[in-house]
Parts: structure tokens; C-alpha cells; sequence
């Protein structure tokens, strides 16, 4: 096992650097003040597909939530590059705006003009929804919603792509067959990706390396690489396998 | 890498037990059912008014005949522009003033904890105290007049706007954030389409308002509209010619709906299944 204080070494030399000292709930009504993250502290390689994973309610929403600058209130230092950084959000809902098309949703998070208008009908085609794109989200199943939201992720080709959950709540043939959409959307468009999940499974088969969040003031607790090719990605068997020595079951 | 599920089986394409019947009817659906429901009550007006045989209740042909002899002489479209004139520059201002009061109000507690009071007093300060103060401040002019039904309207389109702001989507707001979306797309995109109910809501039931108002401010300070009119054949007991003027700008407000505000109605909500 990799500690993180051996990972964190290696913060000075990362070109992401995250480091989040403490992040406290203040107390409202009957409830205390509540430390939810304390000494985080995370570098991370460009291109790698970094999993953060622990149980339910353990801050790790929190901490990409600060990742993403959407939490200003915290003790820390967040660096994603420089200002150009292009950071995508692919959330836990999918989030796209109801009144406007499918097509309108992906195009919308272009500039005006750009060039990459031209391949949004070939990513739509990429994530299986070809000859959707003139429907509202409204009329899409959430697993179509759900692909529509990773298209428009991916479409503005961002720098640091953070995602939240974003196949929870599906039954397991629609998450297995999104699983597999990400995976062949990131080894064609490589990109640096932060991945919150509580499912150790999904951990193993998408991340390039886990960190695992615990305790009551969460922090990381594990730091792993994942020893798995591509291919072996999609093979339950090696998943299963490598799930069982990152996460000591028998 | 395409995902094992079939897209087209998801798709939700069937008809929805809980659709707006109203809105998803065809536009000739709904105006024949228009129709069909005024054209009964003039109906049941005709026999009422057969069998009662008073002066003071005419049957819809007399007044009908009535209007379109004011129509001919030219008196009654030029004293239905004047309030037309009235109340479309009255349900502007109230429109754009109200909504900026509502969105701000909404979106900032303490700027809405600080007024909310003021927009009490305005809700309850009756319709006829604004423009008899209107009237004497301002004098009877065109301009007092114009405020005096602005200001009437304005408390109901902020109130109501003010829950749209309120109700404003965090989610999509951080969407737009994370997606460097800018104020101006942010405003487009995200913030009006989802005040647009409101705005909507507001406008209709402004629209039936202000018209009502402005009948007043007419009959009390000016010297044409439809309200001036009402006012001079009160004075004669011409029942005719009060309900001929009267059913005039009913006809003229019902074409505003069906004509403007329906189908922009049927535009904002075309998304939702």
C-alpha cells in the first residue's frame, strides 16, 4: 500500500496540485460545526484518470466541488494549471438546460465560431445518439441524458475533466455500457480526469489510479495504481482481480 | 465503443397521461372551443334579455348593431387606439420595472427583506387612491395617467417575477459557471428561459389588469378612451352603447391573447413533454 505521505512528495513536482488543509461545516440550527476534509493533499500527472473513492457522505463531492472552484470556502490551495486551464464538469444529474435541444446543450459550451461545432453530430454519434440530437433532454431516458452530458464534456476537449458520480442511479448493462463509452472516449481523447465514485468496481476498471477517502474528517487514507492495459479494462475477471488486491478483499 | 442499451427504446415518445390538454391541442382546437363557448353564453344573453324585454338590458344583436354603427362614424376605434395606446405603454413600463424589482428582490435577501414591506403596501393601496394621487401630483395629463396604471401593475409583476428568481436553478447556475458560459450566455441560456413562466403569468394576468385600470383613470381624467365613453353614456343610461364599447375591447384584448400571447406561450413551452 501507498501512503499519501509518500504521494505527497510529489505535490511540488505535479502539474495539478490540491491541497486542501481543512473544510469545515459551520454549525446551523442543532448541529455542531463539522470538519469534513482535513490534509488533503494531491498531485496529479497530466493525462491520468484519477479515482477518488470512499463511502457515502465521506466529502468527496466536497472536495471536487473545491477542485472545481465551485467551494471558495476552505483552508487550502487548489492549482489546475495556469488560467487557460480548461476544467470540465460532467455532475451527478446530467444538468443540461431542458429547453434547449440536445445538439443546442453540447453547442452551447463552444465559443461562437468555433470549429469543433462541425464534430458535435460525429461525438453524439461516438456516445450513441445518433438522431437525437434535435430531441429536448426531457424526452431522453436518464442514461441517454447521461451520455449527452459526457458528450458535452468531452466536446470543449477540456484540460482536467472532473466528474461526479455521473453513472450512479443507472441500472448495471446502461453504467457497464457508459463505463466503456468513457473509456474508449478518453484512450481517443486523452485527457487529465478527477473521478468521484463509492463503487470500487467502477474505480478499478476506469481509474488509472485510486485514492481512498476515510475517516470522520475525511482524508486519504490509500494511494494505489492500477495495474490494469486497456483491454484488460473491460474484463470482469482482471477487474475483479486487481478490486481484490487494491481493496484487501478475499 | 458504443454502450449495449438501444437508444431508440428509451425514448419517450408515447402520449403523456399528465400533458397539458389545453397546450398540446392544435391552435384551431383551441380556438374553435373558444368559439364555441362564447358564441353559448351570447346565447343564453339573447334569451335572457328575449324574456325579460328591459330597456336597460339590450339583446346582443342591438348592441352589436350599436358597435358597428360607432365603427362606421370612426368614434369607436379611435377611442379604443387611445386606450390601447394607454395601456400598451403602461404594461411596458409595469413589465420592465416589476421584473427588474422581482429578479433583484429575488436573488438578494436582504435587498428583499428590506422592501418586502414596500411591496405590501403597494399590493393593498387600492387601484383608485394611486390614481386620484396620480391626478392630483401630476395633474391630468397623458403622463400621470400612464403612471398612475403602471404603478397599479407594477407590485403584481415584481411579486411574481420575485418567485421566479427565487426558484432560480444553483444547478444550472454552476453548469454555466464550470462552462465559462459569461453573463450574457448565462442570461440567455439559463437565467430568462426559466423565468419565462413567469414572465408569461405575469403578463396575462397583467394584461386583463391594466386594461380594467386604465377604463378608470379615463373615465376620471381624460377626454377619450373607452373609459371616457363609458363615463359619458352613464351619464345617458345608454346601456347599448356601454356594453357596444365595452364588448369592443373585450374582442380587441381576447385577439392579444390569442394572437400574441398564446403562441408565444405555446413557443417558451414547446420543450416540456
Amino acid at each position: 500500500m501507498a501512503q499519501v505521505s509518500e504521494q505527497a512528495s510529489d505535490l511540488a513536482n505535479s502539474s495539478l496540485k490540491i491541497r486542501v488543509d481543512h473544510k469545515i461545516f459551520p454549525a446551523s440550527g442543532t448541529r455542531p460545526e463539522q470538519t469534513v476534509l482535513k490534509n488533503i493533499s494531491i498531485g496529479i500527472e497530466p493525462r491520468s484518470f484519477v479515482v477518488i473513492t470512499g463511502p457515502s457522505g465521506c466529502g468527496k463531492s466536497t472536495l471536487l466541488n473545491i477542485i472545481a472552484g465551485l467551494d471558495p470556502d476552505y483552508e487550502g490551495d487548489v492549482v489546475l494549471g495556469g488560467p487557460d486551464t480548461k476544467v470540465g464538469y460532467i455532475f451527478q444529474s446530467p444538468r443540461l438546460l431542458p429547453w434547449r435541444t440536445v445538439y443546442e446543450n453540447i453547442a452551447l459550451v463552444l465559443p461562437d465560431g468555433d470549429p469543433r461545432h462541425a464534430q458535435i453530430e460525429d461525438l453524439l454519434r461516438q456516445v450513441g445518439l445518433e438522431g437525437f440530437s434535435s430531441q429536448y433532454p426531457e424526452r431522453l431516458s436518464l442514461g441517454m441524458q447521461r451520455r449527452a452530458a459526457l458528450a458535452r464534456g468531452f466536446i470543449t476537449e477540456p484540460d482536467v475533466l472532473l466528474m461526479d458520480e455521473p453513472f450512479v442511479s443507472l441500472d448495471d448493462p446502461t453504467a457497464q455500457g457508459l463505463r466503456e463509452l468513457l473509456i474508449g472516449l478518453w484512450n481517443r481523447r486523452p485527457t487529465t480526469v478527477i473521478f468521484i465514485t463509492h463503487d470500487r468496481a467502477e474505480a478499478v476498471m476506469l481509474g488509472t489510479r485510486i485514492l481512498r477517502m476515510s475517516g470522520a474528517n475525511a482524508t486519504i487514507g490509500q494511494d494505489e495504481t492500477v495495474r490494469l492495459s486497456p483491454a484488460e479494462r473491460t474484463d470482469r475477471e482482471k477487474v475483479q482481480a486487481e478490486q481484490r488486491r487494491i481493496f484487501h478483499e478475499t | 465503443m458504443v454502450p449495449n442499451s438501444t437508444p431508440s427504446c428509451s425514448t419517450m415518445q408515447r402520449p403523456n397521461p399528465l400533458s397539458r390538454a389545453s397546450t398540446d391541442q392544435p391552435w384551431q382546437t383551441r380556438v374553435a372551443w373558444g368559439v364555441g363557448s362564447l358564441f353559448g353564453f351570447l346565447l343564453f344573453w339573447e334569451l335572457i334579455a328575449l324574456l325579460l324585454q328591459h330597456r336597460h338590458l339590450p339583446t346582443p344583436t342591438v348592441v352589436f348593431a350599436v358597435m358597428m354603427g360607432e365603427a362606421a362614424s370612426g368614434e369607436l376605434p379611435y377611442h379604443i387606439g387611445m386606450t390601447l395606446f394607454r395601456v400598451s405603454i403602461a404594461f411596458v413600463f409595469a413589465m420592465l420595472i416589476g421584473s427588474a424589482i422581482g429578479i433583484v428582490m429575488g436573488r438578494n435577501g436582504r435587498i428583499d427583506q428590506a422592501f418586502d414591506s414596500w411591496l405590501i403596501l403597494f399590493l393593498n393601496l387600492p387601484a383608485l387612491v394611486i390614481i386620484i394621487l396620480c391626478y392630483v401630483w401630476f395633474g391630468r395629463t397623458e403622463v400621470a395617467a400612464i403612471i398612475a396604471v403602471a404603478v397599479n401593475k407594477l407590485p403584481n409583476v415584481a411579486v411574481t417575477v420575485r418567485e421566479g428568481a427565487r426558484a432560480l436553478s444553483r444547478d444550472l447556475a454552476e453548469m454555466a459557471h464550470m462552462y465559462r458560459f459569461g453573463p450574457w450566455k448565462t442570461l440567455r441560456h439559463v437565467i430568462l428561459p426559466q423565468l419565462a413562466p413567469y414572465f408569461l403569468a405575469s403578463a396575462r394576468t397583467g394584461l386583463s389588469l391594466v386594461w380594467k385600470i386604465v377604463l378608470v383613470v379615463e373615465l376620471l381624467g381624460r377626454s377619450n378612451g373607452v373609459g371616457f365613453q363609458l363615463g359619458t353614456y352613464f351619464q345617458m343610461f345608454d346601456v347599448s352603447m356601454i356594453l357596444a364599447y365595452a364588448l369592443a375591447f373585450i374582442i380587441v384584448v381576447q385577439i392579444i391573447e390569442f394572437a400574441i400571447l398564446q403562441p408565444i406561450a405555446a413557443r417558451v413551452n414547446k420543450w416540456r413533454r
